[in-house]
C-alpha cells in the first residue's frame, strides 16, 4: 500500500485531481489489482506524461478517468475530482448521463492504434460529423463545414477530398491526425492521448507530436500523453509520472526526472533506453518482469523482485509516497541520492 | 555473400473504374532497381519510413515474392531464378532465415514453442529423430536464453520477450549464414528490448552470421549494424558506414530522419519534413522521389532524378546537392 500525499493546495488550481484511485479486474483466474492508490493531478494547460512498461496500468488509468472501463473492471476506492471554474465534482459519482455529456465535450481521448479505433466502413468526415452532432450545439447545416475546418486544423492537405475517404485509404499519419481531429472536435479541457504515435515513423511521429503540442497551446488544453517511450515523453511533457505494476513510483517535472531520477525503476528505465550517444555497454536491461497482479500476497512495493536496493523493510513495511523536492515525489524506501 | 542487382518489384494496381479496365496499366513501384551487397559476417541496417518498400525488399530477398526484374545471388547461387515454390525446399532456404516483426502475430498459436523451433529442422534439416530433435530444441532454447521447461508452452502462455526468443531460436535452428530481422524489437518494452539486442549481438558473434536488420528505430540500428542503407520510396538514397551516416549524413532525407529521433536532451536543430510522400504509382523516372518534401529541391531535381554517387570510399548518396549539416 502506498499512502497518498496530502496535497490540499493542488486541488484548487488543478483541472483534474485523482486521489487514492484503485481499480481491480475480477476475472475467472483471480482478482487483478490493476491500479492501487493512484494519486496525481494535472493543471490547466499542462502536458503530463505517463510512462511505464506495458502492463503497468497506464491505459487502465485513462479508461478509469473517462469511466469507460470494461465490464470486469471495478473502481474500488478513491476519487477523481474534476474542477470547472468554481465547481468541483467527483467523476466517479456522476450519473452516466452527465458523464456522457462531459466525455467528448470536456474530456476527450485519442486511442491507441487509429486503424483499429476508427470505424473502417464509415467515411472519416462522417465520423467527425457524428461526434459534432452528439456533443456540440451546432445546427445541422453547419456540421459539415465545421468538420472540414477540423480536418484543416490538423493540417490535412485537401480536406474537401479527404472528407469522403475511408480510413484504409489514408496513411498511418493521416489516420492519426483524424483521431486527433475527433478528439479535439469540441475543444475539450483535457485530452488523453494513449500512445498517440506508436506504429508511426520517427518523421511522422515528430509531426504528429508537434501538431498536438501546438493545438494544446492554442486552445489552452491540458494533455495527458501516455507512452512507453521515455525519450518522447521527455521532449513533449512538462511533468512526468512513472508507473510500475499499478503503482505510481515517481512523479517530477521532466528535467528533474531525467537529470536526477530518484526511484530505482526510473533510473533503470532510462538506462535501458537506446540513445544517440549510448554505446552497447551503456544499454542495461531491466531484469525480471512485472509481478503477477493476481497474487494476494503482493509485497507493498511491487518493484521489490527487480530492485537491487530492496531489503526486509521493502518486503514488509507499508510504502510511503514522499516529497523529495519541489514537485518531486517518489514511492521508495531507499531513493537514489541526488 | 549476398549480391542483389537491379532488383525491381512492381505491383499492378487496378485502374480507376470497371470500364477503364485494360486501358492503362498502372503499377506501384515498391522496389525500383535496387542494388546491395552483404559480406560474410557483416550486419547491415535498412531504414526508411513505412511504405518505402523495406518489407517488399526483404520478402524478395527471402524469396517469398517473385521479383519483376533483377538478380539475387546468394552464396554463389542465383536464387532469383528459382521459383518461389521450389525455393521453399531448396538447400539455400536453410541458410537464409528470417525473424519476423511482432512475435505475437508471427508465431502459430496452435504450435508449442518446441513445434515452432523444430519446424524448420523437420522441413529442411536432416535430423528427423524425435529424441534428437528434443535435444537440439533444448540446445537452441539455452542459446537464446529461453528456459527449456517453457518449450511445451503455447504462444499465449509466453511473455513478449519469451515469444521474441522463440522466434529467434526458430530462425537460427538451421545455422543460417544470413539472418533477416524485420523490426525484431518494435513490439517490445525498452526493458526487454535491451535484453534482446544484447542477445542478437552475441548470437551474431557466436554463429558468425550476417544480419540484414530492418527497423525504423535508428537508435537500435546504430547499436547493431556496421553499415546502413537508407531507403525512400523504393530506392536507396544513402548508404555508408554507421558512423558516417549518423555523424555526417549527406542526404536531406537522412538528415531529417536522424534529427527526428526523440532524445532526452531536446534537439534544437530539428529538420521538419513537410507534406506527404509522392505517390509510388507510376512515378516519373525524371523527378527525384523526395521532391516536394525536400528543403533543397529546385528545378534541376524536377528534371533529372539523382543516382547513387560516392562521396567517400564507402559512403554513397543519391542527391544533387549532398552536403553535411553545418
Amino acid at each position: 500500500m502506498i499512502s497518498s500525499p496530502t496535497t490540499a493546495t493542488s486541488v484548487q488550481t488543478s483541472l483534474l485531481s485523482v486521489r487514492g484511485l484503485s481499480v481491480e479486474f475480477r476475472t475467472r483466474t483471480g482478482i487483478v489489482q490493476a491500479l492501487e492508490n493512484i494519486s496525481f493531478h494535472i493543471n490547466k494547460g499542462e502536458t503530463l506524461g505517463i510512462v511505464g512498461e506495458s502492463g503497468s496500468g497506464k491505459s487502465v488509468l485513462a479508461l478509469a478517468i473517462l469511466g469507460i472501463l470494461d465490464q470486469a473492471g471495478y473502481v474500488t476506492g478513491g476519487e477523481i475530482l474534476w474542477s470547472q471554474d468554481t465547481a468541483t465534482c467527483d467523476l466517479l459519482k456522476l450519473p452516466e448521463k452527465r458523464l456522457r455529456q462531459l466525455r467528448g465535450q470536456e474530456l476527450s481521448m485519442i486511442f491507441q492504434n487509429p486503424r483499429v479505433a476508427l470505424n473502417s466502413i464509415r467515411k472519416v468526415g462522417k465520423q467527425l460529423v457524428d461526434v459534432l452532432r452528439c456533443h456540440s450545439n451546432l445546427p445541422r447545416s453547419r456540421l459539415k463545414a465545421r468538420a472540414l475546418e477540423l480536418l484543416a486544423s490538423v493540417r490535412i492537405p485537401d480536406p474537401q477530398q479527404r472528407y469522403d475517404a475511408y480510413p484504409y485509404e489514408l496513411s498511418g499519419g493521416l489516420c492519426q491526425r483524424i483521431m486527433i481531429a475527433l478528439g479535439l472536435a469540441c475543444s475539450p479541457q483535457l485530452l488523453i492521448a494513449d500512445e498517440p504515435t506508436t506504429g508511426l515513423d520517427v518523421t511522422t511521429q515528430a509531426t504528429v507530436m508537434n501538431l498536438l503540442k501546438e493545438l494544446a497551446t492554442e486552445q489552452q488544453m491540458a494533455t495527458v500523453v501516455i507512452t512507453h517511450d521515455l525519450a518522447l515523453a521527455s521532449e513533449y511533457c512538462d511533468r512526468i509520472i512513472v508507473m510500475h505494476a499499478g503503482h505510481v513510483v515517481e512523479s517530477a517535472p521532466t528535467h528533474l526526472l531525467f537529470s536526477q531520477p530518484r526511484h530505482p525503476y526510473t533510473a533503470k528505465l532510462i538506462a535501458a533506453t537506446p540513445e544517440p550517444h549510448k554505446g552497447f555497454e551503456d544499454l542495461v536491461p531491466i531484469l525480471g518482469s512485472l509481478p503477477d497482479l493476481r497474487r494476494e500476497d503482493l509485497p507493498p512495493c511491487r518493484f521489490v523482485g527487480r530492485c537491487d536496493r530492496a531489503d526486509e523493510t521493502c518486503q514488509q513495511e507499508e510504502l510511503v509516497y514522499r516529497q523529495v523536492g519541489g514537485e518531486h515525489w517518489v514511492g521508495c524506501w531507499y531513493p537514489l541520492e541526488e | 555473400m549476398l549480391q542483389v542487382t537491379g532488383l525491381t518489384k512492381h505491383f499492378p494496381v487496378a485502374s480507376a473504374g470497371w470500364f477503364s479496365r485494360g486501358r492503362q496499366s498502372q503499377a506501384l513501384y515498391a522496389v525500383d532497381g535496387l542494388s546491395l551487397t552483404i559480406r560474410p559476417g557483416e550486419s547491415v541496417g535498412l531504414v526508411g519510413e513505412s511504405g518505402c518498400g523495406k518489407s517488399t525488399l526483404i520478402r524478395l530477398i527471402s524469396r517469398l515474392l517473385e521479383p519483376t526484374d533483377g538478380s539475387i545471388v546468394f552464396n554463389g547461387a542465383d536464387i532469383g531464378q528459382i521459383s518461389v515454390g521450389k525455393f521453399a525446399h531448396s538447400a539455400e532456404r536453410a541458410r537464409l532465415q528470417m525473424v519476423f516483426q511482432d512475435p505475437s502475430d508471427s508465431l502459430n498459436p496452435r504450435f508449442t514453442a518446441f513445434d515452432t523451433i523444430t519446424e524448420p529442422i523437420r522441413r529442411l534439416g536432416t535430423q528427423q529423430d524425435r529424441s534428437r530433435l528434443r535435444q537440439r530444441a533444448t540446445e537452441l532454447a539455452q542459446q537464446v536464453g529461453l528456459p527449456p521447461e517453457l518449450l511445451s508452452r503455447f504462444p499465449h502462455q509466453l511473455s513478449g520477450g519469451q515469444k521474441a526468443r522463440v522466434g529467434i531460436a526458430r530462425a537460427i535452428a538451421l545455422n543460417p549464414t544470413l539472418l533477416i530481422l524485420d523490426e525484431p524489437t518494435s513490439a517490445l518494452d525498452v526493458s526487454v528490448q535491451a535484453v534482446i539486442l544484447h542477445l542478437l549481438a552475441d548470437l551474431r558473434e557466436q554463429l558468425n552470421m550476417s544480419y540484414l536488420f530492418v527497423s525504423h528505430d535508428l537508435n537500435v540500428v546504430r547499436l547493431l549494424c556496421d553499415r546502413i542503407l537508407v531507403m525512400y520510396l523504393g530506392k536507396l538514397v544513402e548508404t555508408g558506414p554507421v558512423d558516417d551516416i549518423f555523424n555526417r549524413p549527406q542526404h536531406p532525407y537522412t538528415q531529417a530522419l536522424i534529427s527526428a529521433i526523440p532524445a532526452f536532451e531536446a534537439n534544437p536543430h530539428r529538420i521538419p519534413l513537410t507534406g506527404e510522400p509522392r505517390s509510388p504509382i507510376n512515378p516519373s523516372p525524371h523527378i527525384c522521389r523526395l521532391y516536394g518534401r525536400c528543403p533543397k529541391g529546385d528545378e534541376h531535381c524536377q528534371q533529372v532524378a539523382p543516382t547513387l554517387q560516392p562521396v567517400s570510399d564507402y559512403h554513397q548518396v543519391a542527391c544533387h546537392y549532398p552536403a553535411p549539416l553545418s
